[in-house]
């Protein structure tokens, strides 16, 4: 694409996002309170939400890379990169958030039928399905291929039982694409398939589990004889592990950019911490410039994996590095933000707003989608070769 | 490309062992050896066609650099053809031309007299270069320059009336005495004393008391082709480590088949492969955004230096007992880092440049 249409490209989505992003939704809130999921039961906070959300959607913005069929707006990753950049420029919040976006719709678009696609992905885009993810389960963390949820094969549906963990968000979805054992007979990784579940069914039950963070993002799912016809199936029959494989690859990516703040728009830590200490103390002052560092050069190599995989050099299991070195940047990131809050930091709904419940939250960064542990453990294995 | 071409020249013309050689025959310079990067267009990397370069911009420089680094080949590349050839391609005239072809040649070595204290700061320079009717006399110490005691030409940063001045000047002039330092990495640095030694108007480069405007952008350069050069060491640590962790057995297996090693080195992979995009980042902005690249090099110079130190580290703990002889090569991969790491501003100095340029 030459330089002269990604020049034009710019300056009309300038323009466009001049015109109809709402002033409301140019604070750069990317906090829990400033999500738009979406969903059946998504009760807006505020009208400029809404028509922000529908303004973009009719563009394709809510997805900008998908094709313009499903939902996006087709752009390639020029045009992402400056997509982004413009609209971190006016600071606007993102139209809609969704393990539609980040998690399924990858899947489909890999995996899915066109069929599929065009059932499934518009409504993700528009924000009127959301979805959830049912990977784990009591027995299956780290070792995530033990999967015990079986599908018993029905003919035309299978009936499905057993319980799934860290669902999150399960209580406020609409749908869950779970991992199913369809075959107990085969090894344990082949014996798995990628189901598409509709949850209003008296089959479905969820319940939060209360974190330390003192919220309830994670739901246990429990399946009692929850039907699933067969055509809601992602892949091939008992191959559901090769699209799960694929998908952690995506999630791993987004836990270590998103998680970091790497992903443009986030504000430098030394401004976050003078916001609470006029002076920072020499220690708190080095270990932020530490992180710093860390932090920009982490999403300099987010770009060039995005870019690299633009040219069809996959990163593969080098995203489990990326999901290694961002999580744990981050953990890090909100000690310091915590030390530097002092004890305003140390009250639920204090001065500082939910910041010790972001402390919190981000000690599960390191272990969801994969522990830090195992993703050394791919590094080690798979990129350096060294005897399993 | 680059890269495949300069490994395969040096894994045959400069491996470790070569450096082994030089230091046990007292040698901190290879002649023979930058004839030949001379004739592979390396020297005059950032010399101009028209001057008789190759020309190839920074980021070819930092790759050419990286390749040194992995085999920790002997040659002045940094300090000639980086560093001397970016300041006096900033300049337009005929003399500077001249210069820049003998560099490209490998007819003419350089090294930069900047540091007089323990430690990278330019801008405390106190030597002086008082006017002296047309001309200066330079009076002062300069230490761990870099090169020094075999170069042709001093580029010289000196104090005059109203700011910094540099100086481009033959370093057997009349008043210059060179003391080789006994340098842990067994290659050429300085201490360097200057007595009344004249120069002329001629002999300055760029402006008087507007040292900056020449001297920024090569030590930019340097910087990041030092990065490279650092990154390209961790990497040829790290891959004599993994090898041996794939070899070496204890308790009847692989050492490599424990869990903690493996952590250990994955982590090291980590480290590296990050770096490895800060230092394509910096190049990439000297080349493209040379005005805006400063922040792009202290990164690339922080995160190198961060993980050319934990490389050697690493890479001496997991080769355990024999890590630590000189009849290893780790030893002289960690003695390069630590030079390097101090050379044109450790990671202290890089970092703030950082925070500095990010609001803090």
């Amino acid at each position: 694409m030459t330089a002269n249409t990604l020049d034009a490209f710019r300056a009309e989505l300038r323009a466009w996002l001049e015109e109809n992003c709402p002033e409301e939704m140019r604070d750069g809130l990317m906090a829990e309170e400033g999500i738009c999921w979406g969903g059946k039961d998504w009760v807006f906070t505020s009208e400029a939400q809404k028509l922000w959300l529908e303004r973009c959607a009719a563009k394709g913005y809510t997805v900008p890379t998908w094709p313009v069929e499903y939902g996006g707006a087709g752009l390639n990753r020029e045009q992402e990169k400056i997509f982004f950049e413009e609209r971190a420029r006016i600071n606007a919040r993102s139209p809609l958030e969704s393990f539609g976006i980040w998690m399924l719709g990858p899947a489909l678009l890999h995996f899915g039928t066109h069929e599929q696609k065009l059932h499934y992905l518009p409504p993700v885009a528009r924000g009127e399905v959301r979805w959830c993810q049912g990977y784990s389960e009591p027995g299956a963390g780290s070792d995530l291929a033990n999967v015990q949820t079986h599908g018993e094969d029905k003919g035309d549906h299978w009936l499905v039982n057993g319980q799934k963990i860290w669902t999150s968000y399960a209580d406020k979805a609409d749908w869950i694409f779970a991992l199913v054992r369809t075959d107990r007979d085969a090894p344990k990784h082949k014996g798995i398939s990628f189901l598409l579940c509709d949850m209003d069914q008296a089959g479905v039950e969820t319940r939060p589990i209360k974190m330390i963070s003192g919220i309830s993002p994670f739901c246990e799912t429990f399946f009692t004889d929850a039907v699933i016809p067969k055509e809601q199936i992602v892949g091939e029959e008992n191959k559901g592990w090769d699209v799960a494989k694929y998908l952690l690859t995506h999630e791993r990516e987004m836990i270590s950019g998103g998680g970091a703040g790497l992903s443009g728009g986030g504000r430098a830590l030394g401004a976050v911490l003078a916001d609470t200490m006029d002076v920072l103390d020499a220690n708190t002052r080095a270990d932020a410039m530490r992180c710093e560092v860390d932090a920009l050069a982490i999403g300099l190599t987010l770009e060039r994996y995005k870019d690299q995989a633009e040219a069809g050099q996959g990163a593969g299991d080098a995203s489990a590095m990326l999901k290694y070195m961002g999580t744990e940047l981050n953990k890090q990131r909100h000690e310091l933000m915590m030390n530097a809050g002092g004890s305003d930091a140390l009250e639920w709904d204090g001065p500082l707003g939910n910041r010790a419940g972001d402390w919190l939250r981000t000690k599960a960064n390191s272990i969801e989608g994969g522990t830090s542990e195992v993703m050394l453990s791919i590094v080690s294995r798979r990129v350096l070769g060294l005897p399993g | 490309m680059l890269a495949d071409m300069a490994r395969g020249f040096l894994d045959g013309a400069a491996p470790v062992t070569k450096l082994r050689e030089l230091r046990d025959a007292g040698q901190t310079h290879d002649a023979a050896l930058w004839k030949e990067m001379a004739d592979m267009g390396w020297a005059g990397v950032l010399v101009p066609e028209e001057a008789g370069g190759s020309d190839m911009g920074f980021a070819a420089a930092n790759v050419i650099a990286q390749e040194m680094g992995k085999t920790l080949a002997v040659s002045p590349f940094l300090s000639s053809a980086v560093i001397a050839a970016t300041a006096l391609r900033q300049m337009s005239d005929a003399r500077a031309m001249v210069a820049l072809g003998k560099i490209a040649s490998g007819e003419a070595t350089y090294a930069l007299a900047v540091d007089e204290g323990v430690k990278f700061d330019p801008d405390a320079t106190q030597m002086e270069a008082k006017a002296d009717g047309n001309g200066f006399r330079l009076s002062g110490k300069k230490q761990f320059v870099v090169d020094g005691a075999l170069a042709d030409r001093l580029l010289v940063l000196a104090r005059t009336a109203e700011g910094l001045t540099l100086f481009d000047i033959p370093a057997d002039r009349a008043g210059i005495t060179r003391e080789a330092s006994n340098m842990i990495d067994a290659r050429d640095a300085a201490r360097i004393t200057f007595e009344n030694v004249e120069a002329t108007g001629e002999d300055v480069l760029g402006a008087v008391d507007s040292a900056m405007e020449v001297l920024k952008p090569a030590l930019a350069a340097g910087q990041a082709a030092l990065a490279a050069e650092m990154t390209g060491l961790a990497a040829g640590a790290f891959d004599m480590t993994v090898g041996y962790l794939k070899e070496r057995k204890q308790f009847g297996v692989e050492i490599g088949r424990f869990q903690a090693l493996q952590h250990r080195a994955a982590h090291l992979w980590c480290e590296i492969e990050v770096t490895a995009s800060a230092i394509l980042n910096a190049g990439r902005m000297l080349d493209e955004e040379p005005d805006n690249a400063e922040m792009a090099v202290s990164l690339a110079k922080a995160r190198a230096t961060n993980t050319a130190i934990l490389a050697v580290q690493e890479g001496v703990q997991m080769h355990g007992g024999i890590g630590m002889t000189d009849a290893f090569d780790m030893g002289f991969y960690m003695k390069r880092a630590r030079v390097s790491a101090e050379w044109l501003g450790d990671y202290s100095y890089h970092a703030e440049k950082v925070a500095a340029a990010r609001g803090f």
